[in-house]
C-alpha cells in the first residue's frame, strides 16, 4: 500500500507541474497580454508596470521565476487585475464559498442519488425503476445554467420563497438554490451508478448466501448489498470533483457568488496571468490529490483490489 | 454490413442467419425509450435543417430579420402574441429583445449545436480510434507508454484548460472561434474512445484473420485500419452516440460563459445565455432554447443507452 501511494505521488507531482506549464504556455503563446485590452496605458507607464511584474524579462526567466516561486514558496505572486492583492489571498478568500456549495451539493446528491438508485435496483423494471431512471436522465440532460435560472424564476421571482442570488454567509437561505442547481447532475449520475452497481451485486453469490442463511431482506440490502453496490459511486468521487469544479463556475456566475470559479472566469477573460495560473494550479492539486485519496479508500473498501 | 449467411440444414431447408447489425436493430426497436429518442433526434435534426427555410417561405422572415417601421418600445413578445397582445401564429416561441422570431433562431441554433456536437465527436473519433488501435496493435512498451499518457491526461482538469485555451486564443471572427471550439472539444474527449478501441484491438489481434493477413504480407497500417478497426465499430458507434450530447453540453457551457459560439452565429447555449439576462421579464427567451436543448440531449442519451444495450450487452456501465 505504501509503495502504491509513493508511486502515485511520483506521478501526481510531475502532472501538477505539467498542468501549470501547459497553462503558462497557453497564456504566453496567445497573442496580446493583460495590457492589450480595453484599458490602453501610456507606453511609459506600461513599461514601468511590466518591469515591476517582471514581464519585460525573456520568457525562460519568467517561466523559471514563476515555477521557482510556486515550488519553493507556494507563492503565485500578485494579481494584475486586483492590484495589490496576492493570488493566495484571493484563493483562500474565495475557496470557502465554493467549498460550501460544492460539499453541500455532493452530500445532497449522495443521499438522494443512492436512495433513488437503490429503489430502482431493488424494484427493477417496475414503475419506480423507470421513473427514477427517467428523472436521472433528465438530470444529466438539463444544463445547469438552464436549471438554475428556471429555479430562480419559480422559487424566487414567482413564489418569493428563496433569495435569487448573492452570498449570504454560511448557513443561509441563499445557499438553497445554488446547491440544488449544482447537485442535479451528480444526483443523476450517482443514481445511475448505484442502480448498475446494486443490480450486479444483487445477482452475486454472496447475496444468495446471505438470503439462504435466512437474513431479513433489510439486512441483506443494507449490510451486504450496499457495500458492494456502492463501489462505483466511490470511484465516481474523483470525476465528480471535476464536475463540481466546472459546475461551480456556472453556478457562481448565475447566482453571483464570490467563489473560486467566478474569479477563474474573470481572470481568464481579463488575462490576469498570475491569478489564472494560481487557480489552475490550485484546482489541479485538489483534483489529483482527491483522486489519490479515492483510490486509497477504494483499495481499503474492496479487498479484491490489489495494487502492485 | 456483413453478408447474410445461409446455412443448409439436414433437411435441405435454408435458415437465414441474422447478422450482428440486424439483430442489434431488432433489439433497439424493442426498447421504447430508445425509439422515442431516435424519433426525437431525427425530428429535431430535420426541423433544424429545414425549419428556417420553411419559416421564410411561410411568414417571409429569416432568423436574423429585425422588424422595422412602426416599432413598439418592447420588441420581445410572448409566445403566440402579436405586437398588440392579440393572438398570432407568427411567433410560436415569441420574439427576442430585437424582435427576431425565436422559433427561427432556436432552429438555426440547433444547426450550430448539432454541427458542433457531430464535428467535434468526429475529431475525437479520429484521434481516439487511431491512437487506441495503434497502441493495442503494436503492444509492448509502446502500448504501455501510450496508455500511461492517457492515464495522465485523464487526471487533468481538462475543462479548466479548455477555458484558458478559448479565453486566450479568442478569435476575432465567429468562424475562427467555431474552428477553435471543434479542435478544443475534440482534442480533449478522445481518451475514453482510445481506451475502448485499444481493449477491442487487444482481444482481436491474435485471431486467425489477423494472423492470415500478416502471413500474406499485409502491412501493419493496413491491418489496423482495414481489418481491426472495422471490427471495433459496435462499441465505437455506441460511445460516439454518447459523446455527442456530452460535447453539446460542454459547448453550451462554454457559450454560456461567452467563450463559445459568437454572434452573429448562435447555438442553443448562447441563446440560453442571452435569455438569462432577461429571465425576470421575458422568461420565454431562456425557456425555449433551454428546453429544446434539454429534450435533444435527453433523447440522444436514451438513444445511446439503447444502442449500447442492443449492440454490446456486456458494456453496461454508466
Amino acid at each position: 500500500m505504501l509503495r502504491f501511494i509513493i508511486r502515485r505521488l511520483l506521478i501526481t507531482i510531475p502532472t501538477i507541474l505539467v498542468v501549470i506549464t501547459i497553462t503558462w504556455g497557453l497564456i504566453k503563446l496567445a497573442p496580446g497580454n493583460f495590457y492589450s485590452g480595453e484599458k490602453r496605458l501610456p507606453p511609459a507607464i506600461e513599461k514601468n508596470i511590466r518591469e515591476k511584474y517582471g514581464l519585460d524579462k525573456p520568457w525562460y526567466q519568467q517561466y523559471g521565476k514563476t515555477m521557482w516561486n510556486i515550488v519553493r514558496h507556494f507563492d503565485f505572486g500578485t494579481s494584475l487585475r486586483f492590484e495589490g492583492q496576492s493570488v493566495n489571498g484571493i484563493i483562500w478568500r474565495s475557496l470557502p464559498v465554493s467549498a460550501a456549495i460544492g460539499i453541500l451539493a455532493y452530500l445532497l446528491a449522495l443521499v438522494i442519488g443512492i436512495t433513488m438508485g437503490s429503489i430502482a435496483a431493488l424494484k427493477q423494471n417496475s414503475r419506480w425503476d423507470y421513473s427514477s431512471m427517467a428523472l436521472a436522465m433528465l438530470g444529466i440532460s438539463i444544463p445547469n445554467f438552464v436549471l438554475g435560472p428556471i429555479l430562480v424564476l419559480v422559487f424566487s421571482l414567482s413564489l418569493y420563497w428563496l433569495p435569487p442570488s448573492r452570498w449570504g454567509g454560511f448557513p443561509s437561505w441563499n445557499l438553497v438554490l445554488p446547491v440544488i442547481t449544482l447537485s442535479a447532475i451528480y444526483m443523476a449520475y450517482i443514481a445511475r451508478l448505484t442502480r448498475a452497481g446494486m443490480l450486479e451485486v444483487l445477482r452475486s453469490d454472496y447475496i444468495r448466501t446471505a438470503r439462504a442463511k435466512g437474513l431479513s431482506e433489510k439486512d441483506v440490502v443494507i449490510k451486504h448489498a450496499l457495500r458492494g453496490g456502492l463501489m462505483p459511486v466511490v470511484s465516481f468521487t474523483g470525476p465528480a470533483l471535476a464536475f463540481l469544479l466546472t459546475g461551480t463556475v456556472v453556478v457562481e456566475r448565475i447566482f453571483s457568488l464570490p467563489g473560486l470559479g467566478n474569479y477563474f472566469i474573470q481572470a481568464s477573460l481579463n488575462r490576469d496571468e498570475p491569478l489564472i495560473i494560481g487557480i489552475v494550479a490550485f484546482i489541479a492539486i485538489t483534483l489529483l490529490f482527491m483522486n489519490l485519496l479515492v483510490d486509497i479508500v477504494y483499495a481499503y473498501l474492496d479487498p479484491r483490489v490489489r495494487y502492485q | 454490413m456483413e453478408p447474410e449467411i445461409q446455412t443448409e440444414v439436414a433437411h435441405g431447408e435454408f435458415v437465414r442467419g441474422t447478422s450482428l447489425w440486424r439483430d442489434a436493430w431488432r433489439r433497439l426497436l424493442k426498447n421504447k425509450l430508445a425509439v422515442f429518442g431516435l424519433i426525437v433526434v431525427i425530428l429535431v435534426t430535420l426541423a433544424s435543417i429545414a425549419g428556417p427555410t420553411i419559416i421564410k417561405r411561410t411568414f417571409g422572415f429569416t432568423p436574423d430579420y429585425i422588424p422595422t417601421g412602426d416599432m413598439k418600445l418592447v420588441r420581445s413578445f410572448p409566445p403566440f402574441k402579436g405586437p398588440d397582445g392579440e393572438f398570432s401564429w407568427k411567433h410560436p416561441m415569441g420574439t427576442d429583445n430585437a424582435g427576431r422570431d425565436q422559433l427561427a433562431r432556436v432552429l438555426q441554433g440547433g444547426q450550430i449545436s448539432l454541427f458542433v456536437g457531430i464535428i467535434a465527436t468526429l475529431v475525437s473519433l479520429i484521434i481516439g480510434v487511431s491512437y487506441g488501435a495503434i497502441s493495442g496493435y503494436v503492444g509492448g512498451s509502446v502500448d504501455n507508454l501510450m496508455m500511461r499518457i492517457v492515464d495522465v491526461l485523464y487526471s487533468l482538469p481538462y475543462v479548466i484548460l479548455v477555458i484558458v485555451l478559448l479565453a486566450m486564443f479568442r478569435s476575432q471572427t465567429p468562424r475562427g472561434q467555431l474552428t477553435l471550439l471543434f479542435v478544443a472539444l475534440g482534442s480533449v474527449s478522445w481518451l475514453t474512445m482510445a481506451r475502448i478501441v485499444r481493449g477491442q484491438v487487444l482481444s482481436l489481434k491474435n485471431q486467425e484473420f489477423v494472423l492470415a493477413a500478416r502471413a500474406t504480407g499485409v502491412s501493419a497500417p493496413r491491418i489496423i485500419f482495414r481489418h481491426l478497426v472495422p471490427n471495433t465499430l459496435g462499441p465505437v458507434i455506441v460511445y460516439a452516440t454518447l459523446t455527442i450530447p456530452q460535447i453539446m453540453l460542454t459547448e453550451a457551457f462554454l457559450s454560456f460563459l461567452g467563450l463559445g459560439v459568437q454572434a452573429p452565429l448562435a447555438s442553443w447555449g448562447s441563446l440560453a445565455a442571452d435569455g438569462i439576462q432577461n429571465i425576470a421579464i421575458f422568461p420565454w427567451q431562456l425557456i425555449f432554447p433551454g428546453v429544446t436543448m434539454a429534450l435533444t440531449l435527453f433523447s440522444l442519451n436514451f438513444l445511446g443507452d439503447g444502442l449500447r444495450d442492443a449492440l454490446d450487452p456486456q458494456m453496461r456501465t454508466v
